[in-house]
């Protein structure tokens, strides 16, 4: 097993380096899709409501118990949304800048899945070795290029809006790349604290998302650094453009924003990029913030071997669901501010307190030698 | 006019955060979805129809099985969308309600007309219509959508009467041919 284990993850085989790309965006896609799942089924329950819970496949529906439960939970209609989208006319509206138009939603796609590359997700013990569970175990430079990568998807936003010769998708467009802007530098800020604590003096772990999450083996960064916590938090979900930020969509004043133009399957992958987006963005936060596969604060590990380490990747993934479970939370809580609101929020709220922040943090790392 | 001022108390620091109002909104909407929900899950659950419901009209029966319309077409009269047509009869010589003379041949109300208002209801000198608690009627036709006698029987059923007014007109002219008081 523990051979096996090593083998998925290290080995430079092509099969298995195949198996591993193919995991993960199965894994990533299949999260994406049930989180639109769930991101119906919370919102139903928030309004007294019970969401999708008649789809079934007649092939599985006839099983007595297994059945009923899909039907109700509503497992069967990602999927079945899936099959819409495809099967739906591919509609290409005369007035939009055809290249571009097509381009955009692979551009708003390709980063959310590039940036999974860097993404470790656990950790395993093998001859006396630790190794991360990732595609590239754990470059150094992980942290900057996910900024970097995932930053670019509101190249698919901006160029959707522009190439679709549309109003409203304009409008959408100039406020998601105003948006991403302004919340970027807050971002980078609230982050640096957290390279901060972890590449102190003596450590030589630089940017890499596995030594940052090693270094919070005792107390999480939240418990530490709970303002950085707070403000990257809050421009996770301007990034991601959800409520209480979508503005590029903000359906009631733009229509639908960028994508008010584009129907079927390439509205599909609007779709699953915008979730993909979430699920990036909560895994920075669990990474940096939340102790990664860190099952508790001080208490790293349970149970010994590879055993433990599966135990690692459960927990990240179960931090992973509570934090998309978090995202439709407050989307079905918070109504939408207004575009000054989140500037404002933006430069003049959020911006000063990362500066101050991290100037606290430097002063008290100078300070402590 | 007295114009009276709105004191307007400047926002507290943790209000201008924001933070506590997300933290209550979000324990609102976390309330929310603990309670069971709503829904009613409508072909396989139906809601209880109130007694007074205005649904479909309908023609009853008394306890006895005797049909109690009288073909009066008092309804007819008094629909205002000319729902209702009643081709009248009589009731044979040797039936033993025959002394109520008159009975429908024919009673048809077409439903893509009815308003529901109940109206023939009203104004039924008999009791005989009621618009009882059917609200779900369909067809493919719109001749299927004209409710015939059997029909209008079949969905009225029999309904509790208190006055038997028929049988007592008929005990009472009894009693008069055998010579009473």
């Amino acid at each position: 097993m523990e051979k096996l284990l090593h083998d998925l993850v290290l080995s430079p085989e092509w099969y298995f380096t195949a198996a591993r790309g193919l995991t993960l965006i199965l894994i990533v896609m299949t999260l994406a899709g049930y989180s639109v799942l769930l991101e119906r089924k919370a919102s139903a329950w928030i309004q007294g409501r019970l969401g999708p819970n008649r789809t079934i496949h007649p092939l599985i529906g006839w099983i007595p118990f297994v059945g009923t439960f899909l039907a109700k939970g509503g497992f069967i209609q990602p999927a079945a949304d899936g099959g819409k989208f495809l099967f739906k006319e591919d509609a290409l509206p005369g007035h939009v800048r055809k290249f571009y138009y097509v381009l955009a939603p692979i551009i708003a796609l390709a980063p959310a899945l590039a940036v999974l590359v860097m993404l470790p997700f656990g950790e395993f013990l093998y001859e006396g070795k630790r190794y991360a569970i990732s595609l590239t175990q754990g470059a150094d430079v992980g942290v900057l290029f996910m900024f970097a990568i995932s930053s670019l998807g509101v190249y698919g936003i901006a160029l959707a809006g522009w190439s679709a010769n549309s109003k409203f998708p304009f409008l959408g467009a100039v406020r998601g790349a105003a948006q991403l802007i302004s919340y970027e530098l807050a971002m980078g800020l609230s982050v640096l604290t957290v390279f901060l604590a972890t590449s102190a003096p003596g450590q030589d772990h630089g940017l890499s998302l596995v030594a940052m999450v090693n270094a919070q083996s005792g107390a999480w960064n939240i418990l530490t650094q709970p303002i950085a916590a707070l403000v990257f938090l809050i421009c996770v979900f301007a990034e991601t453009n959800r409520h209480p930020f979508d503005m590029p969509e903000s359906e009631t004043d733009l229509v639908g924003g960028f994508h008010t133009e584009y129907g079927a399957f390439k509205f599909g992958i609007f779709f699953v990029a915008e979730y993909s987006h979430m699920i990036i963005g909560s895994t920075l936060f669990i990474l940096m913030f939340l102790g990664g596969w860190h099952v508790l604060p001080w208490m790293p590990t349970v149970g010994e071997g590879w055993i433990g380490s599966l135990i690692g990747v459960a927990t990240f993934f179960l931090k992973l669901c509570f934090f998309l479970f978090f995202f439709v939370w407050v989307r079905w809580t918070l109504p939408r501010f207004r575009y000054d609101q989140v500037m404002r929020i933006g430069w003049r709220v959020l911006l000063p307190i990362a500066v101050l922040n991290l100037l606290a943090y430097f002063a008290w790392y100078a300070l402590r030698g | 006019m007295a114009i009276k001022v709105v004191e307007r108390r400047p926002l507290t620091l943790a209000e201008r955060t924001y933070l506590p109002q997300i933290l209550a909104g979000l324990k609102v909407t976390w309330d929310n979805m603990v309670r069971p929900s709503v829904t009613l899950q409508y072909p396989e659950e139906r809601p209880t129809i109130p007694k007074n419901y205005r649904g479909v009209p309908t023609l009853v029966m008394d306890p006895n099985g005797r049909e109690k319309c009288v073909s009066c077409q008092l309804c007819e009269f008094v629909c205002p969308p000319k729902a209702i047509r009643i081709t009248p009869g009589e009731i044979s010589e040797n039936a033993t309600n025959a002394h109520v003379e008159k009975a429908p041949k024919e009673f048809e109300i077409n439903m893509l007309r009815c308003i529901y208002c109940g109206l023939c209801q009203e104004v039924c000198p008999e009791e005989a219509i009621f618009l009882q608690s059917q609200y779900s009627l369909t067809g493919l036709t719109r001749e299927s959508m004209v409710n015939n006698k059997v029909k209008l029987y079949e969905l009225g059923g029999t309904l509790p009467d208190g006055h038997h007014k028929w049988d007592k007109k008929k005990e009472e002219a009894e009693k008069q041919a055998g010579g009473g008081h």
